[in-house]
């Protein structure tokens, strides 16, 4: 089992004539997602590189049965088609849009509060069940199917820890990017209680970085509920105050936000701390028994 | 994005928002003219982007047209340090003449995002002009919060519970009200990313008015803000940082001797951190994003580069939509256009990085390779130590 995507997943591009929404559309294909076509207003009817295009996410989901949207539309008009989305009752949302302002998120996310969407994102790689689905931006390549589920802040930092689990063949369940802005669509806690319940995950592999208190709520429930391992690496321990460290939500304010608050917190709560970024694996690797 | 406080001051006069009267002047005879115009005594203030003004010396009173010519004589071109400024501070360019206020009360209000609710979310105490969060810090009862409905804002009952808060009542309370209201609608019109006013103050007068005042603005949302976008002075911050900014490279200058050059906001700060553990100190956050270009590349080698203090480079990436051969195809032009000398340790992996790895090789170029990240810190740090 896995968790929020799998094998049957029927994926619909919005933004799909866009030149990364066509790059990426095609890459999840090949991968072995059911990408079902992609919307772009004003283009419905169309094909775009072998894709059907239609002008609005519920003709998609009338004709096509889609049940989980990936969003690459630009900064500006994101929010909306994250709204658009969830009008159309599509239960999964991906955006994986940078850039997007924070006031848009926010009426977006009180958006889909009233609905039965989940948004993962923004500003996010997307959701990867090895050997199932790829819904995002990630490489395929690096990922195994396995036992360890995977929640990051960030892109590249877990295609790195990736590389590290599947270097010492330690395959993932799922992988969980829920993005680098200060306002998100689903938080690590949400995500911690979807493997806590997924049987075939065995342990989990956390990643975060400075800035909010979105670690801090993540301990406080790790101690609360989750009965499996967890091993965590929080970036940014030697960030200044006061500068936004390229995502917009990791920032030091206040003197608020900082690594070390987190990293304690969550060793409180029982998860095993990595200091270096290059021993991710291996501690994963020593928790397990491998 | 910040501003100064004569900037942010205009727009709060653009939402309603009383402040004290005002100009700018970048020359003491200037300032000299606007302290006629208006009039009695004044306060001189030092313009830049950093707090802890007063107890640096940046700001002055003056009891007539001559004093604020004296006061600016000094103020202007002097080198403003502060907590809140880069260690040799930062040069003054203009201040701002004000009329000087009667002050009977100092209050605090500001505006800004509560991620862990995520909207945004108005905070008032009546523990006006000390830092705020000291006050959070030891009297954290002495601050009210309001938070502003996410798609209807904030609602005249909650300027109410705010101005009661604060302990205000007749004329002040209604003054209190309106200002709160308007400050939230410039707030979210221009997409602020913080409103602060600190103090506001009630004067002997009666009047309720924001002495002080700073809006930072959301990165994001500038596109749609032309007018604020015009009001960035970068003076105030540092050149490699508006250097790459030109080139849409997220860049911060460090203290360090280790360039680091990594994709991805997160491994970027991961590899600060490794170098920190590896003994070394970073020079820079560079993160040269998801897409970039080999052009895009050679401008970042060139601008982590120009840091003087830079001993040695880490170029960390994981290639993901960055492939390795394109980030090879940009480390080999740039090292052979810029004729950089400085010892260059690299590490790749993800798509394509066969070919990366080759075409680095093939270069002839003296670079060091890393197994992995831990490999690659502690060759680039025993390398800037020569």
């Amino acid at each position: 089992m896995s968790i929020l995507v799998d094998r049957s997943t029927r994926v619909v591009v919005q933004g799909i004539t866009g030149r990364e929404g066509a790059f990426h559309a095609a890459r999840c294909k090949e991968y072995g997602t059911i990408i079902v076509g992609g919307v772009t207003p004003g283009k419905g009817g169309t094909t775009h590189e072998g894709f059907p295009v239609w002008n609005t996410v519920a003709e998609a989901v009338a004709s096509e049965g889609a049940n989980c949207a990936l969003i690459f539309v630009p900064p500006a008009a994101a929010a909306d088609a994250i709204m658009e989305a969830a009008a159309a009752a599509v239960p999964l949302v991906v955006c994986i849009t940078e850039g997007i302002p924070v006031g848009d998120l926010v009426k977006a996310k009180h958006f889909l509060a009233g609905t039965s969407s989940r948004l993962i994102g923004a500003n996010c790689p997307g959701v990867i069940t090895p050997e199932q689905a790829k819904i995002g931006i990630m490489p395929g390549h690096i990922h195994r199917a396995g036992p360890v589920g995977v929640v990051s802040r960030s892109g590249t930092l877990t295609y790195e820890v990736v590389g590290q689990l599947t270097g010492r063949s330690i395959g993932q369940s799922t992988c969980v990017g829920i993005g680098g802005d200060p306002v998100n669509g689903t938080s690590f806690v949400d995500v911690l209680r979807l493997f806590n319940d997924d049987p075939e995950t065995r342990a989990i592999m956390m990643i975060g970085e400075i800035g909010g208190t979105a670690e801090e709520e993540a301990a406080a429930f790790v101690k609360a509920k989750v009965k499996k391992p967890i091993v965590a690496f929080i970036c940014g321990q030697t960030a200044p105050p006061g500068r936004r460290m390229g995502h917009a939500g990791a920032i030091i304010a206040g003197g608020k936000g900082t690594a070390a608050e987190k990293m304690k917190a969550l060793e409180d709560a029982g998860a095993t701390l990595v200091r270096s970024p290059a021993d991710m694996g291996a501690t994963m690797a020593k928790v397990i028994g491998r | 994005m910040k501003i100064h406080e004569y900037q942010a001051k205009a727009l709060l006069r653009e939402f309603g928002v009383p402040v004290p009267r005002g100009e700018v002047a970048t020359t003491p005879a200037d300032a000299k003219a606007a302290a006629a115009r208006l009039g009695g005594r004044v306060v001189v203030k030092a313009q830049v982007h950093a707090g802890g003004r007063g107890k640096a010396g940046g700001i002055k009173v003056a009891d007539d047209a001559e004093g604020a010519e004296r006061a600016a004589r000094q103020i202007l071109g002097m080198r403003l340090k502060s907590p809140q400024t880069p260690p040799g501070g930062i040069e003054v360019r203009s201040v701002l003449v004000e009329e000087a206020s009667a002050v009977a009360r100092e209050l605090y209000l500001s505006i800004t995002l509560d991620r862990a609710r995520a909207t945004h979310v108005v905070m008032a105490s009546e523990a006006g002009g000390m830092d705020i969060e000291e006050v959070a810090a030891r009297t954290p009862d002495k601050i009210i919060r309001q938070w502003a409905h996410p798609a209807l804002g904030i609602q005249d009952f909650q300027a109410r519970r705010l101005a009661y808060g604060l302990g205000l009542a007749g004329a002040q309370f209604k003054q209190a009200v309106a200002l709160i209201r308007g400050l939230f609608a410039l707030y979210l019109a221009r997409d602020a990313s913080l409103a602060e006013v600190n103090p506001l103050v009630v004067t002997k007068e009666g009047r309720v008015l924001a002495l002080d005042a700073k809006l930072n603005f959301d990165d994001n949302a500038l596109w749609r803000h032309p007018a604020i976008v015009a009001l960035r002075d970068v003076n105030e911050e540092d050149p490699l940082d508006v250097e790459a900014s030109k080139y849409n490279l997220n860049y911060i200058k460090l203290d360090g001797n280790v360039g680091c050059m990594v994709n991805g906001a997160g491994l970027a700060m991961a590899t600060m951190d490794i170098v920190k553990l590896a003994g070394g100190e970073p020079a820079n956050f560079l993160d040269v994003g998801g897409g970039a270009s080999p052009e895009q590349i050679e401008n970042a080698f060139r601008i982590l580069s120009s840091d003087p203090s830079v001993k040695a480079v880490f170029i960390n990436v994981f290639g993901g939509i960055l492939r390795c051969d394109r980030l090879a195809a940009g480390v080999i032009a740039a090292i052979r256009n810029l004729g950089l000398r400085l010892p260059v340790v690299v590490r790749m992996e993800g798509t394509n990085v066969e070919l990366g790895r080759q075409m680095l090789a093939e270069s002839g170029l003296a670079l060091t390779n890393a197994a992995d990240m831990g490999d690659g810190a502690k060759k680039a740090v025993a390398l800037a130590r020569g």
